[in-house]
């Protein structure tokens, strides 16, 4: 995915861990990962110490950064900055092509044009050293 | 009933909506006093207490119970977000039936609306420029506001089952009718759907009266033996069965973004209790948003899955309804101090006791409180009854 940046970052920080340092590193060089458990197969979104589904050591895996909107909601009132300064924006649910969802915004369109179904791609904002930040666009019509 | 049966012998609030003169450390002491006098119980007797805490410095369950000297022999500090004290009654009850303890006392309280203001539900916890550490920190940066947990939830149900926002509307009209009943209540004029549709978008599809008030306040609540009851003044309220479950915690990580835990654990406090929908007379659910009582209705098996809107419309949850909800006003129209769930079992308590007035129930024998936790996560259930007096 792109990596964009957009000046200084003024919106909450993730604060990396040992375990979701890895995932802010990559997005920050434009890679989007999940973890995929090496024993049963199951794919998880945010990533843990531990499979959710049967608690073996879950590996990461590489996402193609494409999904589409399973829900999401237009924040018309924040009260406190920066967003308070970019409303309305839109908070959505994307589902990935891989099977998990993750939160994001979807920007790059009016806000009244975003629908639960619409196709997206991931593209990051570069947030600080070792964290890139995972956004959504919609997605250029494929042949 | 059996001697050793959980009832709940008294309740009692604390001033609200607004109360600046109490802190709210002071809202749990005041609410205690009132439902040691509501039910004759002596202080001395208490031997058991749970609380959750979480709403100020102090209010945590081992410092409160410090604070307002109660010597437990069983103690319960579950804290799952507004719908604690649901699940605080199953395990009160359950302790009181064990033995582990006869008379447990519930406490809540908050000043949040003289402390903080109205920012709970747009951003109050969102400020940039703060490291986040744990799981929000995948959900901090894009700046979801309570309200839009809240909206993804019914912006999904409005998709895959076509639920309008006159029908969501409609549950915050009837609920401000029943407000205009309660004196005490933050918000009383009536409204009609009109004014809920033109009310300003606090976080699409969601209206700023689908949303709750916030507010100020405190309850509590005196669990104990049928055995005990028999000697005190109030006719006991039976705790006929309860359930809590939890789908998730935080919004990004709901299973099923139509479905709470509701589906699995309402069912099962029937279960319990060996009733079934048809026998409820009212409801006392968390309305923190329209959108939070019509998928409990769905989940506690008043109608299928999206329905619910179809449902509400026929108006069953209005006075005069087969189904009358929140008779205080709810937290739609009266009181919300960040954690709603010990007012659910407050009133369902003055419903079945017959003493709700102009906003009394007919006939009013069962009652089922549902709270809703963190973003619809912990879903706890809890059904009252009529005692013998």
């Amino acid at each position: 995915m792109e990596v964009v940046r957009e000046g200084e970052w003024r919106k909450p920080l993730p604060e990396p861990d040992p375990v979701s340092a890895p995932f802010w590193a990559a997005a920050a060089e434009g890679r989007l990962l999940f973890q995929r458990c090496p024993g049963c197969g199951h794919c998880q979104f945010y990533p843990r110490a531990a499979c959710t589904a049967c608690g073996a050591d879950p590996e990461w895996a590489e996402a193609a950064g494409l999904g589409v909107v399973h829900t999401f909601t237009i924040v018309r009132q924040f009260g406190a900055p920066p967003f308070k300064e970019e409303l309305p924006y839109v908070v959505a649910m994307i589902e990935l092509e891989e099977g998990v969802r993750m939160m994001g915004n979807v920007t790059g369109c009016d806000v009244a044009d975003v629908s639960i179904g619409m196709p997206v791609e991931a593209y990051a904002v570069w947030a600080a050293e070792g964290i890139g930040v995972p956004c959504w666009r919609p997605a250029p019509v494929r042949p | 009933m059996l001697p050793r049966d959980p009832v709940i012998v008294g309740v009692g609030l604390s001033d609200y909506p607004k109360a600046p003169h109490l802190s709210a450390v002071q809202h749990h002491a005041q609410a205690m006093q009132r439902a040691l006098a509501d039910s004759g119980v002596l202080k001395s007797a208490i031997d058991g207490y749970v609380s959750a805490g979480g709403m100020a410095a102090g209010d945590d369950p081992v410092t409160m119970a410090e604070y307002l000297g109660i010597r437990h022999r069983y103690i319960d500090g579950t804290m799952v977000g507004g719908s604690s004290f649901e699940f605080h009654v199953q395990h009160a009850a359950a302790a009181i039936r064990e033995g582990l303890c006869d008379t447990v006392l519930m406490t809540y309280g908050s000043d949040y609306l003289s402390r903080m203001g109205r920012n709970l539900g747009t951003g109050g916890f969102g400020r940039g420029g703060r490291a986040v550490p744990g799981p929000m920190q995948y959900e901090a940066p894009y700046g979801n506001s309570l309200v839009g947990a809240y909206a993804m939830v019914a912006q999904r149900h409005m998709h895959e089952f076509g639920t309008t926002s006159q029908q969501l509307a409609e549950i915050a009209v009837g609920v401000r009718e029943y407000a205009g009943l309660n004196p005490n209540a933050l918000y009383r004029d009536p409204i009609g759907v009109e004014d809920v549709l033109a009310s300003r978008m606090v976080a699409d599809p969601l209206h700023k009266l689908d949303c709750c008030v916030v507010s100020d306040g405190g309850g509590a609540l005196i669990l104990t033996t049928a055995e005990r009851a028999r000697d005190l003044r109030r006719t006991p309220v039976p705790v006929l069965g309860a359930a809590g479950g939890m789908t998730h915690w935080n919004i990004s990580q709901m299973p099923d973004f139509t479905t709470s835990a509701g589906a699995v654990c309402v069912p099962e406090a029937f279960a319990r209790a060996g009733l079934t929908p048809r026998d409820v007379d009212t409801l006392q659910f968390y309305d923190s948003f329209s959108i939070t009582v019509l998928v409990l209705l769905e989940d506690a098996g008043f109608c299928k899955k999206g329905e619910g809107g179809a449902f509400v419309a026929e108006g069953h949850l209005r006075r005069g309804g087969r189904l009358p909800l929140n008779t205080d006003g709810g937290g739609l129209s009266s009181c919300h101090p960040g954690m709603r769930g010990i007012f659910l079992l407050c009133e369902a308590v003055r419903q079945l006791r017959g003493e709700a007035g102009p906003a009394q129930v007919p006939d009013c024998e069962v009652a089922l409180a549902i709270g809703s936790g963190g973003w619809l996560s912990a879903i706890g259930a809890v059904l009252l009854g009529r005692g013998a007096s």
